[in-house]
């Protein structure tokens, strides 16, 4: 079988809608377009309806108790603003302090920097070189005045997942809450609110092969009962934590997207997995210095986070062209720094610079894992060709002992 | 990033990449850049005895705008005197290469190669003597 190029491996930063899921929000379009919030007609009660639905459905994807406990947003951006933002501003009489860790998506650390220009103490826990968060930083970092505990379940990056269980046993035990941004890893690994204590959680729809530009928020509402300020003030939709009128089409995709996780996401994880390993095996077999970011046991099945030492992930990026890949170098971002989330590792600025993530998804196949597999092998190669780093390792000349010009 | 066209062409196809003997008296050679700042080039030229850069080298560790301002700058110098190629100013190659305000560093750089090399060079003929 012919490769169908360009081949897409970034499902961390989306993923492509879901059929199934596309049909089943066509019809709230036009035929079922009301406004749930409409409580005078049919037109309004089958939107509402519908929206139910999916609140079930994303409901027991989590373990949610009720299917109130799911309030919709415009995606896990705003779901994480809201969780943090309106926890701590209704607890502020409780306490000021704040855990969280260094390596949280950009909406909870730039969250917490506003907060703390509010006068909140914000406490960023590193991570080992296996990515994760000890637990035990967590519980000496618990304060009288801690009122909230945001650790992610899965890192978008390297893939990486929090022991979120042993948090939340922890914040428990000190009645203090806990958010756990879960966007890269519900469905795909195991998250279960009950199990692990989670009191509210962020999820959004086209991380899942949903639409874009829908998210939820889970808030528990008993044992404990989450309370929070909302961020957005308007019609008082979603029992006050957020309003405006609901994206009722996109809602329903999430549900029936949260729905296809629950009965294929295991079995699903199991193809992934396979896949990644195998891609793993080829690169590390067929290069020297490919170098593996994060603990491989506790990762996403899709996620192969690694660096190809002496070449830089940019002209990476552009040698495998017809691949969607990312990188975690600063030339592809407009900052100059390298990503945060590999320095927070130890991982050093160069082998940073060197790194490329694979997002393998739903409609990766074997085919397209040998195909990238041999393109980068080769496309290394050629490139540490041109690398006077590569060269001067196989002088073996010591890097770190050459006095670099930096400018 | 959308690269321009120039950029893609000496990315793929780099000219004269390769190594020459540093320890030719004739070969001045510029390593410049840091590993942790994502870009190295280095840049080696062989000038004749009367003075003209007679073959030019590089090899970089860098993103595409790195590897093609580095590409270029041997292109250019190559079959010049060296007081020529002294003159090479990183603007010439920022319009030559369409590069974008973030990748003028690049640029920066493939001229500090350049002059590092014939330092390099110069030192090496002032000892000679
Ligand atoms: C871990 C994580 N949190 C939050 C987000 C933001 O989600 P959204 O795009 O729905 O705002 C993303 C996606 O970029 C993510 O990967």
């Amino acid at each position: 079988m012919a490769i169908k190029l360009p081949i897409f491996m970034d499902y961390h930063s989306t993923t492509p809608v879901d059929p199934r899921v596309i049909e089943e929000m066509l019809p709230y379009f036009n035929e079922k377009f009301g406004n749930a919030a409409s409580r005078s007609h049919a037109f309004g009660w089958t939107a509402e309806e519908a929206v139910d639905y999916a609140r079930e459905r994303i409901g027991k994807l989590i373990n949610a108790q009720s299917e109130k406990e799911i309030v919709f947003t415009s995606g896990a951006t705003e779901s994480n603003n809201v969780a943090i933002k309106g926890v701590a501003e209704f607890y502020k009489d409780k306490g000021n302090h704040i855990i969280t860790s260094v390596i949280e998506h950009k909406a909870v650390l730039d969250t917490c920097k506003r907060l703390e220009k509010e006068g909140y103490v914000v406490t960023y826990l590193g991570v080992g070189k296996d990515g994760r968060v000890d637990p035990d930083d967590v519980k000496k970092a618990l304060t009288d005045k801690t009122i909230l505990v945001s650790i992610m379940l899965a890192n978008n990056e390297i893939g990486t997942v929090q022991p979120i269980e042993e948090i939340g046993k922890l914040t428990r035990e000190r009645g203090v809450l806990l958010h756990s941004d879960a966007v890269q890893g519900v469905g795909k690994v195991p998250f279960d609110v009950q199990q692990m204590n989670v009191d509210l959680a962020s999820i959004t729809a086209h991380k899942m092969y949903g639409p874009k530009g829908v998210g939820a928020l889970y808030v528990r509402r008993s044992k404990p009962r989450v309370r929070l300020v909302a961020q957005m003030d308007g019609g008082g939709h979603e029992r006050g934590m957020r309003s405006g009128t609901l994206n009722v089409p996109g809602i329903v995709g999430f549900g029936k997207a949260a729905e296809i996780m629950m009965n294929e996401g295991k079995e699903e994880g199991v193809r992934l997995l396979a896949m990644r390993e195998r891609l793993r095996k080829k690169l590390q077999s067929s290069l020297e210095e490919v170098f593996v970011n994060g603990s491989l046991e506790h990762r996403l099945p899709g996620n192969l986070n690694v660096s190809f030492a002496f070449v830089e992930g940019e002209a990476m990026m552009m040698a495998i062209k017809d691949v969607a890949v990312s990188s975690g170098s600063a030339c592809t971002s407009a900052s100059l720094e390298p990503s945060y989330v590999l320095r927070a590792l130890g991982v050093g600025d160069e082998l940073a610079h060197s790194s490329i993530r694979f997002g393998l998804g739903r409609y990766t196949t074997d085919e397209e894992i040998d195909y990238v597999s041999d393109l980068v092998i080769d496309k290394v190669k050629h490139l540490r060709n041109m690398s006077p780093l590569y060269e001067m390792y196989k002088d073996g000349i010591d890097l770190k002992s050459v006095q670099w010009v930096a400018h | 990033m959308a690269y321009s066209d120039k950029v893609i062409d000496h990315a793929e196809n780099p000219r004269n990449v390769g190594t020459l003997d540093k320890d030719d008296p004739s070969v001045g050679t510029g390593l410049v850049g840091a590993p942790a700042c994502g870009d190295v080039m280095r840049l080696q030229i062989k000038v004749s005895d009367d003075g003209v850069i007679e073959d030019a080298k590089f090899k970089t560790f860098g993103c595409g705008s790195a590897i093609a301002s580095s590409s270029l700058a041997t292109e250019w110098i190559k079959g010049k005197k060296v007081e020529e190629a002294e003159a090479l100013k990183n603007v010439d190659i920022v319009n030559e290469l369409n590069l974008p305000p973030v990748k003028i560093h690049c640029s920066v750089l493939a001229e500090d190669a350049i002059k590092s090399a014939i330092a390099d060079y110069r030192a090496k003929q002032a000892a000679k003597r």
